[in-house]
């Protein structure tokens, strides 16, 4: 069984380097087209786009529309589903220098990175005019893809406000309400969310969960807080942080009742899971609306709903475009994502895919918004109050993958039932390890 | 060989003398004589060098110092720090624990599978040079094809490995997350991949082995098992070595499969079937502690060197003691 150094290679090239392969293929491509272009002949750009989960410019028509209104401009983007296989492969491009996109997208979650650890390797966007966009985004947007030197290194595209969604379908043949506002009423604290969930289970249609996954939960229940891993200095505070013990403990007492369905998020069981309708209800950031209209498909038109979130509003996830250092194209990526992240694109694709915009416009603009694919909920003023009320949060340099650590022994203890206080252990034996 | 024809001097004229002392060659061409192998050899072992070796020591070299992915250029010296640290790691046993485990589950049943299938394929059969081919082909697929595929029929709740246990009326398993089930599924990948690729391998061998002793065998009245264990086994000794050296030096890397399983670099939420490949492509490209991945791939170039060389041992004491016999 010669696991040679051919196949590893092969293996880490499906993984990490197809999209690297892609990149320099399409640089190399982009090379030639270019010389054209910097010869004033035919003016043609390939502009590459590198981006992760669902940001739904190509779904929403958006890159069309752009190639309509620019000539001479195609636009070629490449997606990884997986946020940490996608950051993974950007940080070995970014330290090769290579086979890097014209515009990668920057998780929220890894922003902190970008500035504090990376903010030679990509572009200040203040160079091509970024200044006089401030007034047009959320603040605290704007301020979290500041470097210390006051250079702008990434515009924004979403943010996270959370919900609830939920099947109406389940609901109903379980026995629970299905109206929105009733429901939001039911759980508006976290312990009202678990006992209606009790509720569920014992009356479950099929062999359906309340829950997808503990993870999700607790990630949502971490997004109301302000402070998670790292306090306003930098102080890694998690261990002790009081708030990030009880999104823990709610999150156990989720699997010790059997209300999750056990899956693991953004694994293909996970996405075969919506449209099996193995779990009722998911705790939803707007950009999750795309992700679930694209798994659970058109058969799922109308069996779905959302409600305001237990516990009070918050916000997860959220991101930014960002021009490499190492970009081919510096300045027509900067105008693409210049134009991709104004308010009237932004508010189209919130309408189109649920990404809820980050730009101060646009969040007024859609106040009305409402989404048949969610039996018609007012997903303009759901997620708009709670994007008004969510808190601003402090962002560290490892939040993700610490995250990480804790969610792995979070399905510790739903997937193999170890006990709470040992896989309490393991995360923190996991986060001293990713620090190294 | 004619190959080599235009660098030899064509054929001298017939010699005066029956005993002729050879006329001296000009320099330059003898030099080249005796440097044309070298010449030839060259591509090989500077490639070698450039893509081998010196990846090799630089791996040393950077395994002694704290550098971090995003921060190359800040390298702060630790001397043997990640060598010691590891041995402090639970994870990095954990993994060592894995790869062994999963490096047993896999080669023991696919090299005897192998030898099987080769005995077989080894009969006068129709359409016999199709099915030696046709064996071949799982390792002609790519590692990820063939994972990603195997994931699926591993699925919880909706792989067909379950299905079928459930149609016999056993429980579901995940397969995923149970300790010896994944490693299992792991090593399910590793044998379909790599059992035709060794029958081939032992049907190469088995051709070397004269049909006389077979015939001789059969004169004497031995079945085909005692064939199999008496002519066919003791004539294979040394390609079954071989297979097996480089069978061990696969399993100490594994990587692929466990990769795609689930795609988690932590080979599972607790690590259940992470190996030493996996870790280090862990603390590498997972955490960007790219001194202490360095670290974990000497410790794994160590160990495979350790491996065979323990293998090398232990053939050869075998075969003095045939030799004695």
């Amino acid at each position: 069984m010669p696991i040679d150094r051919a196949a590893r290679s092969t293996t880490v090239a499906v993984r990490l380097g197809a999209v690297v392969l892609s990149g320099a293929l399409l640089a190399a491509c982009g090379g030639s087209s270019d010389g054209a272009a910097t010869d004033g002949a035919g003016g043609k750009v390939t502009i590459t786009v590198d981006l992760f989960g669902s940001f739904g410019y190509k779904e929403a028509g958006l890159y069309a529309e752009y190639e309509k209104l620019h000539p001479g401009v195609t636009i070629k983007q490449t997606d990884t589903e997986d946020e940490a296989d996608y950051w993974k492969s950007l940080q070995t491009r970014l330290a090769g220098g290579g086979g890097l996109a014209d515009v990668q997208g920057i998780e929220v979650g890894r922003i902190a990175s970008v500035t504090q650890q990376q903010a030679d390797k990509f572009e200040d966007l203040k160079k091509y005019g970024a200044d006089g966009l401030k007034g047009q985004f959320a603040e605290a947007k704007w301020a979290a893809a500041t470097g210390k030197n006051g250079e702008v290194l990434g515009l924004g595209t979403d943010v996270g406000p959370e919900a609830m969604c939920y099947r109406k379908d389940l609901f109903a043949k379980a026995g629970l309400p299905t109206d929105r506002e009733e429901l939001a009423k039911r759980w508006s604290t976290w312990d009202g969310y678990l006992a209606l969930g009790k509720q569920y289970k014992a009356k479950a249609p099929g062999k359906s969960a309340w829950l997808d996954s503990i993870g999700s939960l607790y990630s949502i229940m971490i997004g109301q807080e302000e402070e998670r891993y790292y306090d306003a200095s930098g102080k890694l505070i998690w261990e002790d942080n009081p708030a990030l013990r009880a999104a823990w403990d709610h999150s156990v007492q989720a699997a010790e009742g059997g209300l999750s369905a056990e899956l693991d998020q953004w694994s293909p069981q996970w996405n075969q899971a919506f449209a099996a309708g193995s779990f009722a209800t998911i705790p939803c950031p707007a950009w999750m609306l795309g992700y679930i209209k694209g798994q659970a498909g058109e058969s799922g038109k109308g069996k779905w709903d959302i409600a305001a979130l237990p516990g009070g509003a918050g916000n997860w996830g959220g991101s930014y475009l960002a021009v490499p250092k190492a970009a081919q194209h510096k300045k027509e990526a900067y105008e693409l994502i210049k134009w991709l992240t104004a308010p009237e694109q932004q508010t189209r694709l919130f309408e189109k895919q649920g990404n809820f915009p980050s730009s101060t416009g646009a969040i007024e603009k859609v106040a009305a918004a409402t989404d048949p694919y969610f039996s018609n909920a007012p997903i303009g003023k759901i997620f708009g109050d709670a994007a008004k009320a969510a808190p601003v949060q402090v962002l560290g340099v490892h939040d993700q993958n610490i995250a990480q650590q804790i969610t792995n022994a979070l399905s510790e203890v739903e997937r193999k039932g170890t006990a709470p206080g040992k896989a309490w252990e393991n995360a923190r034996k996991g986060v001293a390890n990713t620090l190294g | 060989m004619t190959l080599t024809a235009p660098a030899t001097p064509p054929p001298a004229p017939a010699p005066p003398h029956p005993l002729p002392t050879p006329r001296r060659e000009p320099t330059v061409r003898r030099a080249w004589r005796k440097a044309s192998p070298y010449a030839y050899i060259a591509p090989f072992f500077t490639l070698f060098a450039a893509f081998g070796v010196f990846p090799l020591i630089y791996t040393a070299y950077v395994s002694l110092y704290r550098v971090e992915l995003q921060t190359p250029g800040d390298m702060e010296w630790r001397g043997l720090g990640n060598y010691t640290a590891l041995l402090g790691d639970e994870f990095f046993w954990t993994a060592l624990r894995n790869t062994f485990t999963i490096g047993v589950l896999s080669t023991v049943p696919q090299l005897v599978m192998a030898l099987g299938l080769a005995h077989l394929l080894n009969y006068r059969m129709r359409g016999r040079t199709f099915l030696r081919t046709a064996i071949l082909l799982p390792y002609a697929t790519s590692v990820a094809a063939a994972t990603l595929v195997f994931a699926q029929l591993f699925g919880r709740d909706f792989g067909l490995i379950n299905y079928v246990l459930g149609v016999v009326g056993i429980a579901p398993v995940d397969w995923q997350t149970g300790t010896v089930a994944s490693q299992i599924a792991v090593s399910t990948v590793v044998v379909w991949r790599w059992t035709g690729y060794n029958a081939l391998i032992y049907l190469a061998g088995m051709q070397s082995i004269p049909d006389e002793l077979y015939e001789a065998a059969a004169m004497d009245g031995a079945s085909r098992w005692r064939q199999f264990l008496h002519v066919t086994l003791p004539g294979l000794r040394p390609t079954i070595v071989f297979t097996v050296v480089v069978s061990t030096i696969g399993a100490t890397q594994l990587f692929g499969e466990p990769l795609l399983l689930e795609g988690s670099i932590s080979g599972g939420i607790s690590h259940q079937y992470q190996t030493l490949g996996l870790y280090m492509y862990e603390q590498g490209w997972g955490f960007f502690h790219l001194g202490r991945a360095a670290a974990i791939a000497w410790v794994m170039f160590l160990l495979i060197v350790v491996l065979v060389g323990v293998n090398a041992l232990i053939a050869r004491r075998r075969s003095r003691k045939e030799a004695g016999r």
